[in-house]
């Protein structure tokens, strides 16, 4: 019970990036890698600060802020060098290899008896649901924050730059700039999944997150399959299914370890997972589908 | 209201493929002329409109509108003062936003977008207002997406949703080039009415000769990226369809 508890904790933790992709991928249409390296950067500034002693919400701050950061300087690059947006981030990611490296000066720091997040508030004397609890209240403020942005004035006019580049330019909005915002905004929530896991694992690792993005991807078309079938419009409704994506993903490499699946294979799993839920609906639908 | 001095647009300048598109055009359009170009293909047409709307920029010469030079304004900052109608109704609109949070965004074309929600009743009711004079029962289905409406129907909208925010210059590419019959002639008259009642200055481009002889009161007929023809309005409305089919033979 207790493992696929860690897996919901894992899922809510990784919710964050989830809504990260459907931002970069669903939103704006740009397949975005710099996730890699910006998850971990989130991970190494909340691992440095909280061992100087800093308070949580200065460190979340940091880790928005470095997120962005990544996320803009790959938005500039495939916007204003005119570089294609993947390899724009591959670039970005491989750099934030060195810059996270050197930020730790180790390849792991662990995170054990240091206040964080998760210590905050002791609403169960169990630490797992503690953390649960912690958990669910983060990622709702952070989805309600999302759900209304996207239903602001910007945030259609973000839909729109994804959607109809030439229909929006020509109604006054600098796209080069809203893209730049676009995964400024992206890589600032994949950060922020790199803040939560790193303390709910309680370390931070140089290759946590070598091959993440394929989790914001899968959860994000966990989510899209469910969108199209249900023929969903409702922009609350489709960030859930990302949350929602996001859980089921992490309970599916649980129950993978669970039937005693080598965790050297889990990775191939991941990725057989992925090509299953992407193919599965235009082979049954192939008959009335063009695409 | 809208001055061309000296426009040129070069393609692949220096090499084997340039292409002169625009080539040393002088242009003057009054306030509220509307202005048809008609032209083989590559004869320029497109490019010039393009430089007017600032989504390409002129190798050399000015570009002004309403007194204002604007000829290093990109299309997001001229769109201040001029909406468009693209031939493809894709261009247009966005498929997958509603056509309220469509035109939401028409309605701020001059505008900042920000962090509040703009969309409320008061909006939808005047967008279903709007709409309704169309006449096409569209105003019941402002939540559906954009992209379940014909091209027909979505070039419509696009025309009105030009004037939810102040407009100056409407820029019309071949707006009807993917309709049929009957939705290209609805698209024509509503543009008409809506040039009429915001006074507009505007421009057509069409290859539709039935269209350029109707509508407008100039015409102008380009080759190789210069003005072969220019009528003004008494030339124009004593021109015969005839006369404009023999342009092209």
């Amino acid at each position: 019970m207790d493992f696929y508890l860690t897996a919901l904790l894992q899922g809510l933790c990784f919710s964050a990036l989830a809504l990260g992709i459907y931002i970069s991928m669903k939103i704006f249409n740009i397949p975005d890698i710099t996730t890699d390296g910006s998850y971990t950067l989130g991970a190494v500034i909340t691992a440095i600060l909280i061992k100087h002693g800093q308070p949580t919400y200065i460190t979340l701050i940091s880790v928005i802020l470095a997120g962005g950061l990544a996320g803009a300087l790959t938005g500039i690059i495939h916007t204003k060098l005119k570089i294609n947006a993947l390899l724009a981030g591959i670039l970005v990611m491989t750099a934030l290899y060195s810059v996270n490296i050197s930020l730790m000066g180790t390849s792991n720091l662990p995170l054990i008896n240091v206040p964080s997040i998760f210590t905050l508030i002791n609403i169960s004397a169990n630490l797992n649901y503690n953390t649960f609890w912690i958990l669910s209240a983060f990622v709702i403020v952070i989805t309600l924050i999302i759900g209304y942005l996207l239903k602001t004035d910007f945030g259609i006019s973000m839909r729109a730059t994804g959607n109809s580049e030439s229909m929006i330019r020509s109604l006054g909005v600098n796209t080069d700039r809203m893209k730049i915002t676009g995964l400024a905004l992206a890589n600032a929530l994949t950060a922020v999944s790199g803040y939560l896991v790193s303390q709910q694992q309680g370390f931070t690792d140089i290759s946590m997150g070598i091959g993440v993005v394929i989790i914001g991807l899968g959860s994000v078309i966990i989510a899209e399959t469910l969108i199209n079938w249900l023929k969903i419009t409702s922009i609350w409704l489709s960030l859930l299914l990302v949350l929602g994506g996001a859980i089921i993903f992490q309970f599916v490499l649980a129950i993978t370890l669970d039937i005693g699946v080598n965790p050297n294979l889990l990775k191939g799993v991941t990725a057989i997972f992925v090509l299953l839920i992407v193919s599965l609906p235009r082979i049954s639908f192939k008959g009335n589908q063009n695409d | 209201m809208i001055d061309i001095n000296n426009l040129n647009k070069i393609f692949n300048a220096g090499q084997p493929n340039q292409v002169n598109a625009v080539n040393g055009i002088d242009l003057h359009i009054k306030s509220e002329d509307f202005l048809v170009i008609v032209g083989a293909n590559g004869s320029g047409k497109t490019t010039l409109l393009n430089l007017v709307a600032g989504s390409v920029f002129p190798s050399s010469g000015t570009i002004s509108i309403d007194s204002e030079n604007v000829t290093k304004q990109p299309d997001y900052q001229r769109s201040r003062s001029i909406a468009r109608v693209f031939q493809n109704p894709m261009s247009g609109t966005a498929s997958d936003l509603s056509i309220l949070d469509n035109f939401r965004l028409a309605s701020i074309r001059t505008k900042s977008k920000g962090l509040s929600i703009g969309v409320n009743d008061t909006f939808k009711n005047q967008v279903k207002e709007k709409i309704s004079t169309l006449g096409l029962g569209l105003e019941n289905k402002i939540e559906q997406p954009m992209g379940t409406l014909s091209g027909g129907q979505r070039q419509a909208l696009t025309l009105l949703m030009s004037v939810m925010d102040s407009c100056k210059v409407l820029l019309l590419d071949e707006p009807t080039a993917a309709l049929d019959p009957r939705s290209a002639d609805i698209v024509m008259r509503t543009a008409e009415e809506i040039i009429r009642d915001y006074r507009l200055t505007s421009i057509l481009i069409t290859h539709n000769l039935k269209d350029a002889f109707n509508y407008g009161n100039r015409i102008i007929l380009m080759g190789e990226g210069k003005i072969v023809k220019d009528l003004e309005k008494d030339q124009k409305s004593a021109l015969k369809q005839t006369d404009l089919y023999d342009w092209f033979g």
